[in-house]
This record gives structure tokens, C-alpha cells and sequence, in this order.
């Protein structure tokens, strides 16, 4: 019997890779391209998102590399025995981006509730760059948020210890 | 004033539940009586033997290849189309009662709109149709949502929470720890999917779901035409039914199945003799599909077992018969008896028993396929009854709608208008149904092409982790009507073969769109 899964999305966006991650590198705009999620508050490493049928979450941010342009997050405790998210953004050399959202979950069915979940948010990522209008599009332009710290790779640092 | 439309729909019910259909377990005098008065047809098949694409089906009058709803957790596109809609433009006020299931129904995000509609308090939101227009959520200006289960964020769950929260975990819970449909046994037996709930049975969702329905036909003008599709929850598993009325069928006294075979060396043999994934789901070694609980072995299913959940399913099935008795006379009490038509069918079958199984899959047989469907048209309207022997599927339920509302079918309709009698059928109707299988569960992928005509049923297995492509199964179902002895390899019917997967592979559409994600598993 399959107790994890693991589940891929991707999507090619019409936008540069740098374009790309100045959206997906802001854990704290999340809510803002993935349907669903209603808020977000990012302190230090920790990110509580708050799902539209009122559920809250908290996530462990692990890995926010501008160089690989890569995010990676766990949600701590809730349905999940285990969780990992990575969000890649993918340089294809034509000014276009792959972006893959990937979700590792224990039980299997929540990756699979995830990555749906995952899809709608790379729709409406690619939606709101390609017409360079849109509530993350917006935020972005408008500048970091306050409270937005560069983050330590802890991913790399949770492998070596 | 034109004629009025009640659509009832049941879940996952055998075509051998119903007494005019030779069931002898439940009592069925409302339903008898429409098929008495109406049209019965003997071989109804579904375009799917799971929820999501088969209701998808009904609602749009398309395949699953066009409509693009190809296994449970792929939501259908909102704006696409729907008959109801079509009701709905030419003055028919609309609803529907009871289960949806056009979109997932684990949804944490709350992203789909059957799920938000009971938090929003209102009876429908506004979506763009297929046409571009902006209209009721899929042609529905009232909408309200039960499902099998106490708990979810539909309306009939938060009903329970608000007015009798002491009844919630008196039901079965449908999923386990691990989010995978449960496999904990109740009742006398220990079977799967069982338990005896004590909720009162004025509380239980097939009389809410009455209720709710004579509710609304309570608050339309005497005048008004109108389509209501009132979609029953049960006998789907679980099987739960209010514990107050267990005393109805004593289970001990059950009859087995025809189609299970209480010798295990026999059943063991019959499923070996059909493809791979018979076998490998009855041993425990092949989970395909989300449909049944991946821990439960169906080679542990004892015949008790299976007595106590055929005892249960027809409980559920009375208690259907009852409810709408009841929504009839309401009807009738409103004057509008006469003009009223009634349809009565469900999305699939259910196995039952057949072949040691339970729940429901990739298994293309009677006991998922050959649906009860009983339409009994409006008594001013003339239609003299009749029994209509040659096959014919869900997808013809669209044009009859508009048939019964005096318009044309849509040009995306693909099937038929319902036949009214045999000769009817032979005239009008393409004389086959296709059923299409398609699943992807965690790197396991199954695909059935199935073709229903002339007296046979005849399955592709398509190419995919479990089959190579070279399997199938052929069925004569005049010689051979429990689908025991698997004729696919028989030289002697390699032309009939050949003849029906021709005909299969050319009534086969092209997949529109391409194939949409899963969103989750149900």
C-alpha cells in the first residue's frame, strides 16, 4: 500500500527566469497566486498560510537560493506524517520559464490534494506575469515586504547535520 | 404551461435492486409503479462505472473524452456545458438536490465551488457558460449539496453540525487516518464500510435530501415549469443506514448473489480466465483506483459479509423508494401530476458480491454497468408503456431533457432522445453504448474501451502499467448473463471480436483538449 507520494507540476511561462522568481522568491506573496490560500505571514522562517475554508497551516521555509532559484518548504504537523515543497524556476533560454512545483507528502493522498492545489497556483503564476498585471505582479513591483528577511538555505544545512 | 422534469438520481445502485427489475430484497412500490406506468429499460449503461465522469455525463450529454471528465478528482470545466442550462433559457426554473460530484470533494483550498456554496450561504454563484454567457452554476438557480458522509463542507454536513451535532460520529468515516477510503468492518460481520448508525432517520441524508427538494418545488408559482434533479447519496458505500431500520431485511436470511460463487477454486478460476487486474485486485497485489479501500483484500470477503451489505444496501434502497413516494405526493398536492415526468436511474453499479468483489473499478460487467433506469413520462403526454430491451446510456438523458421541454437537442449533445418503446429503439438509436475506464493512481495506469451492441459486451484493455494491450474480455449476455466465462481468446468468435473493436476504435471521438489534471482523489 502507497503511504507517500510524490506529485509534479510544471508550467512554461512567457517571462524571463528573473521575472519569474521575483514572484516565486517571495514566500510571503504566496496568497497572492495560489488559489486557495487567503493569507500569509512569514516570521523568520516560519510561514502560516490560512486556506480559504479557514484551515490554517504552518510551514517551515528550507531553501530560498536565488542562484538556483529554487524554494523549498515543509508544513509541520496537521494530516502530515511528512511534506516537502520545492518550487524551481527553470531558465529555458528563449525568455521563457519552466516552473515545477513539486509536492512530497505523507499520506500519499494529500500529495495528490496538493498538487492540484499546486497546478491552479502555476496557472494563475503564469496568468498574472504574462499580462504584467495581477495582485503578486502588483506586490512585487511595489517593493519587498518589511518583514521579508533573507533566509538561510536550511535545507542544505538540515542535509549536513 | 409545459411539463415538469423530476430527475432522481441514485449512487452506485444494481440494476437487480429494484423489484421491477427481478429484485427480491428491497421493496420497491414507488419505483415499480413508474415502471409500470412507464418506460423500463433492460440494458442501461453508463459512459463511466465511476461518479465524477458518469454525472458529468448526464449533465452535459457528452463522453468523457469530450466533456474531459476522465477518471473521479478531474473537476468538470465550469463552463461547460450543461442541459440544465439549456432548461433554464427557456423559462424551466432549476435545481439540484442532493450529491453533485461535478468537482473534487477533498478540496482543503476550498477552490470548488460545490464545496464553498454552503459557506457562502447562497443557492448559486454566477458562472460563465460555455457559450460565453454568465449564468447559475452550471444552469442551476438552486443548489444543495449532500454527500455520503457527516463531515465535509457541504450543505447537508453543516445541517448536522448546526442542528444535531450529536449525531456526527454516529456515521461511518469514509476515509481513514490516512485520508484513503476506510477499511474498518462493522456490524454483525466485520464487513468493510459497515455500521450501525443511530441516527434518527428523519436526520439521515435520503430524507434530508426529500425534504429539501419539496422545499424548494414548495416555493415555486403553480405555473412555473421546472427541472429538478434530486440526487440521492445512497446505497453507495458506506453502508450506514439509520440503525432503526436494520430490522427491514434480516441479513442472516439474504441470498447470496448469482454472480458470487461460494466455491473459491470456482470464483478463483472465473477471474483468472478475465485480464490481469481481476485477479491482482481480489488477491490485495493491484490498487488501481481510488474507488474501493486499498487495504481491504477482497479474497477475505466471507458470505456473511456479503449477506449483511446486500441487507444494508437494500435498507438504503427503501428508504430511496420511500423518499421519493413522498416527494411525489408533494407533487401531486401541488396539481401537477399530470404533467410530470419522472426519470429514475443512478451513475453506476456497484459489484455487489460478483466475482468475491465490492466497491467498484475497472471491471466492465454487469454489476457496474447495467443500470436501472426507469422513465416514466407525463401522463397528458400519451406514452403508452413499454419495456425497451436494446441498449442505451446515460448520454441520451440530455436530449431527452430537452425532448420532455419541447427544444432541440444541442449540437454538443452526443446522444439521443431516450426511446419510448422497442420499435422506437430500433429507429432512432445507435444501438451501442461505449464505456470508457481511465485511471492513474501513484504510477499505476489502467484504460477499458468498451463497447455494448447487439446482444454483447466486448472490452479493450489499453496499453498502460498493468496491460500490455493484448487483453480483453468478450461477453455474450443472452448465453453467459453473469459475464462468468470471458470469451475474448475463443478462435471461434474471432470475427465477432474484430467486428465489435472495429466498431469500438471508430464511435471513439477524439479526446478533446487533451487530458486535464488530477486535482484529487474524488
Amino acid at each position: 500500500m502507497t503511504t507517500r507520494a510524490s506529485v509534479r507540476r510544471e508550467r512554461r511561462i512567457g517571462r524571463p527566469v528573473e521575472v519569474v522568481w521575483e514572484v516565486i522568491g517571495r514566500p510571503d506573496l504566496l496568497h497572492l497566486w495560489y488559489p486557495g490560500i487567503e493569507a500569509c505571514e512569514v516570521r523568520g522562517d516560519v510561514r502560516t498560510i490560512t486556506l480559504a475554508t479557514g484551515m490554517t497551516l504552518e510551514e517551515r521555509i528550507l531553501t530560498l537560493d536565488p542562484v538556483q532559484r529554487r524554494f523549498q518548504y515543509r508544513v509541520t504537523g496537521g494530516l502530515f506524517q511528512e511534506h516537502l515543497a520545492t518550487v524551481d524556476a527553470l531558465d529555458l533560454g528563449d525568455h521563457t520559464t519552466l516552473a515545477v512545483y513539486s509536492t512530497d507528502a505523507a499520506p500519499a493522498t494529500m500529495a495528490l490534494v496538493l498538487g492540484g492545489g499546486a497546478g491552479a497556483a502555476l496557472d494563475e503564476l503564469a496568468r498574472q506575469l504574462e499580462a504584467a498585471t495581477g495582485p503578486a505582479v502588483d506586490a512585487v513591483r511595489a517593493g519587498p515586504h518589511p518583514s521579508s528577511a533573507p533566509h538561510a538555505n536550511h535545507a542544505e544545512r538540515e542535509a549536513t547535520s | 404551461m409545459g411539463r415538469k422534469i423530476l430527475f432522481v438520481t441514485t449512487d452506485q445502485q444494481r440494476y437487480d435492486t429494484l423489484g421491477c427489475n427481478g429484485g427480491a430484497i428491497a421493496r420497491t412500490p414507488v419505483i415499480d409503479g413508474l415502471a409500470g406506468e412507464g418506460i423500463r429499460y433492460e440494458r442501461a449503461v453508463p459512459a463511466s462505472v465511476v461518479c465524477m465522469p458518469s454525472r458529468s455525463t448526464m449533465l452535459t450529454g457528452q463522453s468523457p473524452r469530450r466533456h474531459g471528465v476522465w477518471m473521479n478528482g478531474v473537476p468538470l470545466p465550469v463552463d461547460a456545458p450543461s442541459a440544465a442550462e439549456v432548461l433554464r433559457r427557456v423559462g424551466y426554473r432549476t435545481a439540484l438536490v442532493g450529491k453533485p460530484h461535478f468537482e473534487p470533494f477533498l478540496d482543503p483550498f476550498g477552490r470548488f465551488t460545490e464545496n464553498r456554496l454552503a459557506r457562502l450561504g447562497v443557492p448559486t454563484v454566477d458562472s460563465l457558460g460555455h457559450d460565453g454567457l454568465v449564468g447559475p452554476h452550471r444552469g442551476f438557480e438552486h443548489l444543495e449539496f449532500a454527500t455520503h458522509s457527516s463531515a465535509g463542507q457541504l450543505h447537508y454536513a453543516r445541517w448536522l453540525a448546526e442542528n444535531h451535532p450529536e449525531v456526527i460520529d454516529g456515521f461511518y468515516a469514509t476515509l481513514d487516518r490516512d485520508l484513503e477510503v476506510n477499511a474498518d468492518g462493522g456490524g454483525a460481520t466485520g464487513a468493510p464500510q459497515v455500521k450501525d448508525n443511530p441516527v434518527p432517520r428523519d436526520w439521515y441524508h435520503t430524507d434530508w435530501v426529500a425534504d429539501r427538494t419539496i422545499d424548494w418545488l414548495d416555493a415555486l408559482d403553480a405555473d412555473d415549469d421546472w427541472f429538478c434533479w434530486m440526487s440521492f447519496p445512497d446505497p453507495h458505500h458506506p453502508w450506514d443506514p439509520p440503525e432503526s431500520e436494520l430490522g427491514r431485511v434480516a441479513w442472516r436470511e439474504v441470498p447470496l448473489p448469482e454472480g458470487y460463487s461460494i466455491d473459491r477454486a470456482e470464483r478463483e478460476a472465473i477471474l483468472d480466465a478475465k485480464p490481469r487486474h481481476w485477479r491482482q485486485w481480489y488477491d490485495g497485489q493491484l490498487v488501481s483506483n481510488f474507488e474501493a479501500p486499498p487495504s481491504w483484500v477482497p479474497a477475505t470477503l466471507t458470505a456473511d459479509q456479503l449477506r449483511e451489505v446486500t441487507a444494508r444496501n437494500a435498507v438504503e434502497v427503501e428508504l430511496i423508494d420511500e423518499a421519493l413516494g413522498r416527494v411525489l405526493a408533494a407533487i401531486a398536492a401541488r396539481g401537477w401530476a399530470d404533467d410530470l415526468d419522472v426519470i429514475v436511474t443512478t451513475d453506476h453499479g456497484e459489484l455487489g458480491g460478483d466475482f468475491g468483489l465490492l466497491f467498484k473499478g475497472p471491471y466492465h460487467v454487469d454489476s457496474l454497468m447495467r443500470l436501472p433506469l426507469v422513465w416514466r413520462p407525463a401522463p397528458n403526454s400519451g406514452v403508452a408503456p413499454a419495456v425497451v430491451n436494446g441498449p442505451v446510456g446515460l448520454v441520451d438523458l440530455a436530449p431527452t431533457w430537452c425532448a420532455i421541454a419541447g427544444v432541440a437537442p444541442s449540437p454538443w449533445m452526443e446522444g439521443v432522445r431516450l426511446p419510448v418503446d422497442e420499435a422506437d429503439h430500433v429507429d432512432r438509436h445507435p444501438g451501442r453504448v461505449i464505456t470508457e475506464w481511465d485511471s492513474e493512481r501513484f504510477g499505476v495506469t489502467v484504460g477499458l474501451r468498451t463497447i455494448t451492441r447487439d446482444g454483447w459486451v466486448c472490452t479493450v484493455c489499453m496499453p498502460g502499467s498493468v496491460h500490455d494491450g493484448s487483453e480483453g474480455e468478450l461477453y455474450r449476455l443472452d448465453d453467459d448473463p453473469l459475464q462468468r466465462e470471458n470469451r475474448w481468446d475463443d478462435p471461434a468468435l474471432r470475427s465477432v471480436r474484430d467486428d465489435l473493436v472495429a466498431d469500438l476504435v471508430d464511435s471513439l471521438g477524439p479526446v478533446t483538449g487533451g487530458r486535464r489534471p488530477v486535482e484529487a482523489p474524488v
